[in-house]
């Protein structure tokens, strides 16, 4: 294959290690498992370390394509505890067969934190020559020889629940334990399939999907992909109409909405086929995707996100950035910058207000009482 | 002289499970179960706002989390000395009841039917259902060209006595399929009030914060009488059909024999009338339940303190090499009984308890059909009739309780939290009885106990040397092959175990370093 200059400096460069080593694992990977102009399917070890089992409940919720469907045109699912046939030493063979035989020619997709305390031994799957072997040993070694590793969810991404203060076990997210592999993250508690097949599905016909900073697909995850901006919900903030209990009608914000910082795009994309999604069910979103989930004691999933000034009230004086630093210390300073509150000032605020009102003085039919409530109208029909 | 076989991982349930057995003249004869995964979610919690407790404690199970959150914002409504709102303390059994559903056709055709179902006799099928031509296809493909993982995820798998009848193989596979559909539009309605699932976003102390309206209504209710006609046209017919081509299991599995249930769906707002009856069946007699009677022993758990406590003044102190120690779970006994939890514990209270209601006369025609006592219902194959025919009487009732569902009405009563409290969520899940307990001080979470339904089922042996509920129903199992246990994993999977929720009590004292193999 050739590589161009510029590919073969930022190789070595490292800068986008992603896009980078795909032009060298990807073919190799594609070769192996006799795919063909993106027809075929990629191998997959889907292996499970500290995890609730949420993420692969959630893979197979697919809608479009069916779960069948992946199965059959997506991947060869080698190794899922979940849904595999296999039991015990058989199960457990198909791994030291990935490890042994197939360097180079899967995928390593992981859900789950992995503990290092007490020598990995908070998590262990099956046994070798009497011996119990730890999730640790399992992700070095199903890693080293894998081509490329997709994390699944916020454990296995960022460390998630287990990692949460006090962190007990010791968790660590696969990009902790893994070096020199093209790694990609999917997180969310759970990730939606579209994110987990998309991607999938992006590798094996387009070849690598274009990652953020924190290697998050940025189809999904993007820097255009802020939740707040999104949100179905913003024309309250935007009003300066902020629900301040449960069950009320508004902006979540002053229930603790995490939408400012979290990136992806459910907004718009709805949860479980579309019926529905986090803030239009009323629960403020508590930024799953996110390092920062789900923070310390000092930083309650319900508690207001520090320095951002409502509108109507004060010019905004935070961005993105600054709360995320203020929310969970220097990880989360690595989150895509965006200015999080393009909120309106007073000025913007009697501004939008006087163009509802020549709205509907076109319409003419409708008092002003109307077209207040006609937001309200448009919620509950969802 | 006995041969020790070690199933691990056991597959295709929730988590992380070892299974160690010793068989004599191809009969088990001692078992003990292990779990290998442990997070410490109670930790995590600890110091956190009380708030943060159905959101967080729902993550100890993917599988499960509505239990969790329910569990959880039942123990905070306690605590916090208020009721649920009306509309809120329905939505939340709409919730969970979507939950039971999900996690119950999950269980039976994805966790469970590959133990049954010969997936390889699909390369025979000659029939026009497309979605099997296509499976034909695709095994047969990769085998034709010498692929080694052909039928991943299906195959490989133990060698058994898989179902011979290739009509019925055929059947059951296009069920599986369809069930995976279904299971879906159970996370869907449950989405519709909870927002998104797995995880919920909704549960919130006093309530829910979804409205109800007509559209959401609707299409819940749309949903649901397409779930209703999969469970009475394809789930129960498949389970009982199943059922008698295994009839060995109706003898195999038996275990505890005795049976709690806390109770499963409240139906009002004082938690004191349930869908599911509460109640406890020891050596046949029901009685009353009482909290106070539930007591943790750790003789042969990991742990170093107190054994014999109510879980409010529980302790956990690890003790990784302590002598005698197998596992990280503790054992939970009621009065010092040994009880199973879960579908067939409530269908055996609801029996003996003589109510009159819907569970029960489903069970006595399930029963005729089959030609079976209520004594077989103590059983590998029993815990799966009960599971299918407690999704008939739970679909019913989801239906009359959309009708008294409020539109717009309020979902959630005013709360303020304590300074200094305590409370208790004592629930019903897909598995089995479930059990939160929080303490509050400066308004901070300052201890917090889940005791679940696989820390029942799944414990270990007691102070008594009484094995626990999996243990009891190893004993006896038959092992054709030693090298493919396959009776074993059927007996286990049957109880529908969920590791994560079973080991995630435990307490780092001093920020000591462990180690010890599980």
């Amino acid at each position: 294959m050739l590589i161009t200059r510029k590919k073969f400096l930022q190789i070595f460069a490292g800068s986008v290690a992603g896009f980078a080593l795909s032009d060298l694992w990807l073919p190799k990977l594609l070769q192996a498992a006799n795919v063909k102009n993106g027809k075929g399917r990629l191998p997959i070890i889907w292996f499970q370390a500290q995890n609730c089992t949420g993420c692969p409940v959630s893979f197979i919720n697919t809608e479009y394509p069916s779960a069948e469907e992946v199965l059959i045109e997506v991947v060869t699912l080698e190794y899922n505890p979940t849904i595999m046939g296999a039991t015990g030493d058989i199960a457990i063979s198909v791994l030291e067969k990935a490890i042994s035989e197939e360097e180079g020619k899967f995928i390593l997709v992981i859900d789950g934190s992995i503990p290092v305390e007490a020598e990995g031994n908070f998590c262990n799957v099956g046994e070798i020559n009497g011996k119990s072997i730890t999730a640790l040993e399992w992700v070095e070694k199903l890693a080293s020889a894998a081509s490329a590793v997709i994390a699944v969810g916020s454990c296995a991404t960022w460390g998630g629940i287990p990692a949460a203060p006090p962190n007990p076990t010791k968790a660590k997210p696969a990009g902790d334990i893994i070096k020199g592999k093209p790694l990609i993250n999917i997180p969310g508690c759970p990730p939606h399939p579209d994110w987990i097949i998309g991607t999938l599905v992006h590798v094996l016909k387009y070849g690598m999907p274009k990652l953020d900073d924190l290697k998050r697909p940025e189809m999904f995850f993007g820097p255009d992909k802020v939740v707040h901006d999104n949100c179905e919900l913003r024309q309250y903030f935007d009003a300066g109409i902020f629900a301040k209990k449960f069950g009320e009608k508004g902006c979540l914000y002053e229930l603790g909405c995490k939408g400012p910082i979290a990136h992806c795009d459910i907004p718009t994309r709805g949860w479980n086929s579309s019926v529905s999604w986090c803030n239009r069910a009323g629960g403020p979103c508590i930024g799953c995707t996110e390092p920062t989930f789900p923070g310390g004691t000092g930083s309650g999933l319900y508690e207001k996100l520090p320095a951002v000034q409502v509108p109507g009230l004060a010019e905004i004086n935070a961005n993105a950035n600054t709360i995320g630093i203020a929310l969970g210390g220097a990880t989360a300073a690595a989150i895509a910058g965006h200015a999080i509150a393009r909120a309106v000032s007073t000025k913007k605020l009697k501004k939008k207000q006087n163009e509802s009102k020549s709205y509907s003085e076109i319409n003419k039919k409708k008092p002003d009482i109307q077209e207040e409530k006609s937001i309200s109208d448009k919620e509950e029909s969802r | 002289m006995s041969e020790t076989i070690i199933i691990d991982p056991l597959t295709r349930i929730e988590g992380h499970l070892r299974i160690e057995i010793k068989v004599e003249k191809n009969k088990v004869v001692e078992a003990y179960s292990s779990g290998e995964m442990f997070r410490g979610i109670e930790i995590i919690l600890r110091d956190r706002s009380p708030l943060d407790a159905p959101m967080i404690s729902q993550r100890i199970c993917g599988v499960c989390p509505q239990v969790h959150g329910t569990g959880s914002v039942m123990a905070l409504d306690d605590a916090f000395g208020i009721k649920p709102a009306k509309n809120g303390r329905i939505i939340r059994n709409l919730m969970l009841g979507s939950n039971f559903l999900n996690s119950h056709i999950l269980h039976f055709y994805l966790l469970s039917a590959l133990d049954f179902v010969d997936i390889t006799a699909v390369l025979d099928y000659k029939g026009m259902d497309s979605r099997l031509i296509k499976i034909k296809e695709w095994i047969k493909s990769d085998i034709d060209s010498g692929a080694t993982n052909a039928g991943s995820p299906f195959l490989p798998r133990y060698d058994g006595d898989y179902i011979k009848d290739h009509e019925l193989n055929m059947h059951a596979l296009s069920s599986y399929l369809k069930a995976i559909e279904i299971k879906r539009k159970c996370h869907e309605m449950l989405a519709i009030f909870g927002g998104k699932v797995p995880h919920c976003q909704t549960l919130v102390p006093g309530g829910v914060t979804c409205i109800p309206t007509v559209d959401k209504i609707m299409a819940f209710r749309s949903r649901l009488s397409e779930i209703k006609n999969f469970v009475e046209k394809t789930y129960i017919p498949d389970v009982l059909t199943i059922a008698k081509n295994y009839p060995d299991y109706f003898i195999i599995g038996k275990g505890a024999t005795n049976f709690m249930s806390y109770g499963g769906f409240p139906e009002d707002e004082d938690n004191s009338g349930w869908l599911f009856p509460q109640g406890v069946l020891i050596d046949g007699n029901v009685s009353d339940f009482d909290s106070e009677k539930v007591e943790e022993f750790v003789k042969h758990s990991k742990y170093s303190s107190g054994s014999g406590l109510n879980p409010f003044d529980g302790q956990t102190t690890p003790s990784p090499f302590k002598d005698d120690a197998y596992s990280w779970i503790k054992s939970p006994r009621y009065s010092r009984n040994v009880v199973e939890v879960g579908p067939l514990a409530r269908a055996m209270v609801s029996y003996h308890a003589n109510s009159n209601n819907s569970l029960n006369i489903l069970l006595k025609s399930a029963l005729n059909e089959l030609g079976a006592t209520p004594e077989s219902l103590v059983s590998t194959m029993g815990r799966h009739a009960a599971r299918a025919l407690e999704s008939k009487v739970l679909i019913d009732r989801m239906e009359s309780w959309l009708d008294e569902l409020v539109p717009e009405g309020p979902v959630a009563n005013d709360f303020k939290i304590p300074f200094v409290s305590k409370g208790k969520g004592l629930i019903e899940g897909p598995r089995g009885s479930l059990g939160h307990w929080i303490k509050i001080e400066n308004k901070r979470i300052s201890n917090y106990q889940a005791v679940v339904p696989t820390t029942w089922n799944g414990s270990p042996k007691d102070d008594d040397n009484k094995p626990g509920p999996f243990e009891m129903a190893l004993i006896g199992t038959p092992v054709a092959d030693y090298k493919n246990p396959i009776e074993p994993a059927r007996v286990i999977r049957s109880f529908d175990p969920c590791l994560a929720c079973a080991i995630h009590v435990m307490d780092l004292e001093n920020d000591s370093v462990y180690k010890f193999k599980i």
